[in-house]
């Protein structure tokens, strides 16, 4: 059943473009980049237990790179998408070593720290970033050939990236390093008696969260071909780990309905009320404060309750 | 000679303002475990408060002003903290997240409040004129800023080294489980505690106008440096926020004079500096 089930969800994602207009080709477009990122983000705040309120530096890091080098520098897209990654990847490392110097609630505040110093930087080196005008005017790569500037096609290359993303993050947490990142989570101090490094643990996990980040923002690059400081600002992060833990943390799939829900809840209020940041405040305070375990586990739990009555 | 002297003080000045905000999240934290997301937002609502008060009834003075809106911050504070964060006594990640929620929702309420445009809040009468000094000119504003500071820094540690209430809430800061056993009623402390902070940031906020006026985003630009403060000072410690808020008053306002544009960047150093040789922060428990 459950195969049969993941097949048709597989054919409905490849056919979409198929039978549904522009508009929601794109719109599946962006859950896609989002979904990529909330999982990104989940490796950390579900399977590590480190919250981090900064995760937006990753993708807008890479988001500006891309864009300041193809813009401005001349460089062709595949290098660029090269060198923005590696540089994303290696910004994860010094940040992770930074940020693991503490735990807990300093972790969540080094990290928030650290993505508003990058959010002030991008808004006041105009000189460099544009400033609050963002960069405009970017294209998108054409890999072998192949234009992306359909919704179509920019949607099934998505599909590819984030497919590849959400097998290889799904491989992470069941390998036997994943097995020791949420031993590690629960119980450092025997994981560590155990002979393992905590902190490399989780340094690794930070920066293979930080390289996914990283590919969701040269995702976001594409799609919106365009970018402003906007992306590495705290309710970029604020909204990405809402979707985590909307969907519930730790899950494989949680993120994805999350970052899916928090995604059409964007477009759609948007449409209506014009105070996007305040509906997303409510809607922490009403995630916390009525299923603070997410949506997936809150919907499991209900599902096993219901095989054990029948 | 002039410029270094000018900076100076601006560093000063800012420090002391630095430190209204911090001592409150500080303490806030000492005592209830919290890193209290909405403290940048309680700063905005206190200028603001200040900026329409002031601009309504042009003769009140700043002082009258800084009390009525730090007594309004505090209420807003006390509420959330009485309606919400007691609910998420358990969950120490769900009470941050509600802060963030908050914040969101205070700095939203200020854009529809008071639209995009800033506004300015007029510096007393009285302390407009400079104050001349060995031949160099001071804004005398500032001057009183960073006696504000100082004062509010004595006040504060008169409060919790010499009073029954101090002793209860450094108790509760040292073992608040052992602090309940011996009757000392921990969850009115956290009501207290978190009533003062936003108090003093909200009234910090107001003292602070003159200087940075009332616009969207202050928020945002105000919580960072309060989290570099409170992490190079260490978390809970009084004495740390207040070592730390000049540190970081003197790194920012000099960078931005003479880097501008990488004024942030160096904002890090410091950070990383305590990080990698004190990750408890310069005055912190490694507990804390």
């Amino acid at each position: 059943m459950k195969w049969i089930a993941a097949v048709l969800f597989a054919a409905v994602l490849v056919l979409l473009p198929s039978f549904a207009g522009d508009f929601y080709i794109n719109l599946a477009s962006q859950i896609l980049i989002a979904a990529i990122f909330a999982l990104s983000l989940n490796l950390l705040v579900g399977f590590g237990g480190m919250t981090s309120l900064g995760h937006a530096s990753f993708l807008g890091v890479a988001a500006y790179i891309s864009a300041l080098l193809t813009s401005r520098y001349g460089f062709a897209h595949g290098p660029a998408a090269i060198v923005s990654i590696a540089g994303t990847t290696a910004m994860a490392a010094v940040f992770g070593v930074i940020a693991l110097r503490a735990s807990g609630l300093g972790f969540l505040m080094i990290t928030l720290a650290l993505s508003q110093v990058l959010w002030g930087l991008a808004y006041r080196m105009s000189n460099v970033t544009n400033g609050d005008n963002g960069i405009a005017g970017l294209t998108r790569p054409m890999p072998f050939g192949a234009s992306l500037d359909s919704a179509a096609s920019f949607y099934w290359f998505a599909l590819a990236v984030a497919s590849v993303a959400f097998l290889m993050m799904t491989t992470f947490v069941s390998s036997s390093f994943g097995s020791s990142l949420k031993g590690v989570r629960d119980q450092p101090r025997r994981m560590a008696a155990l002979g393992f490094n905590p902190w490399m643990i989780r340094w690794i996990t930070f920066i293979y969260a930080g390289f996914w980040g990283g590919v969701s923002g040269l995702l976001y690059v594409y799609y919106n071909k365009y970018i402003h400081p906007s992306s590495l600002s705290t309710t970029s992060s604020a909204e990405a780990l809402l979707g985590v833990i909307a969907g519930g943390s730790g899950t494989l799939s949680g993120p994805i309905v999350g970052a899916t829900l928090v995604l059409l809840l964007k477009n759609y209020a948007s449409a209506y009320v014009e105070r996007w940041n305040m509906l997303l405040g409510v809607v922490f305070l009403f995630i916390v404060l009525v299923m603070p375990t997410g949506i997936v586990p809150g919907l499991s739990k209900l599902q096993s309750r219901g095989r054990r009555s029948q | 000679m002039q410029f270094w002297i000018i900076q100076g003080l601006n560093s000063l000045s800012l420090g002391g303002l630095l430190f209204l905000l911090s001592s409150g999240f500080s303490l806030i934290f000492g005592l209830m475990r919290l890193a209290n997301l909405t403290h940048g937002a309680f700063f905005m609502l206190g200028t603001y408060f200040g900026a329409t008060a002031m601009r309504a009834y042009g003769g009140l003075s700043i002082w009258a002003v800084a009390l009525g809106a730090g007594v309004a911050v505090a209420a807003i504070g006390g509420l959330f903290e009485r309606l919400v964060l007691t609910r998420l006594k358990t969950n120490p990640l769900g009470q941050v997240l509600v802060t963030l929620g908050m914040s969101f929702i205070i700095s939203d309420a200020c854009l529809v409040l008071w639209g995009g445009d800033s506004i300015p809040v007029p510096t007393p009468q009285s302390l407009r004129s400079p104050t001349r000094f060995f031949g160099f000119v001071f804004p005398t504003y500032r001057l009183v800023l960073v006696g504000c500071a100082i004062a509010a820094a004595i006040s504060l540690y008169l409060l919790l080294e010499r009073t029954r209430l101090g002793a209860m809430i450094r108790a509760g800061v040292d073992d608040g489980q052992m602090a309940r056993a011996v009757g000392i009623p921990v969850s009115n402390l956290f009501t207290i505690v978190f009533c003062l902070g936003a108090g003093i940031a909200g009234a910090g906020g107001v003292l602070g106008g003159p200087i940075l006026s009332a616009y969207p985003g202050l928020d945002g630009d105000m919580l960072p440096l309060a989290l570099i403060v409170v992490i190079l000072g260490g978390i809970g410690s009084l004495l740390g926020a207040f070592i730390g808020s000049f540190i970081v008053g003197f790194i920012y306002t000099f960078g931005t004079a003479l880097f501008p544009e990488l004024a942030y960047i160096i904002l890090f150093l410091p950070m990383i500096l305590v990080l990698a040789f004190r990750p408890q922060g310069l005055l912190g428990h490694l507990g804390a």
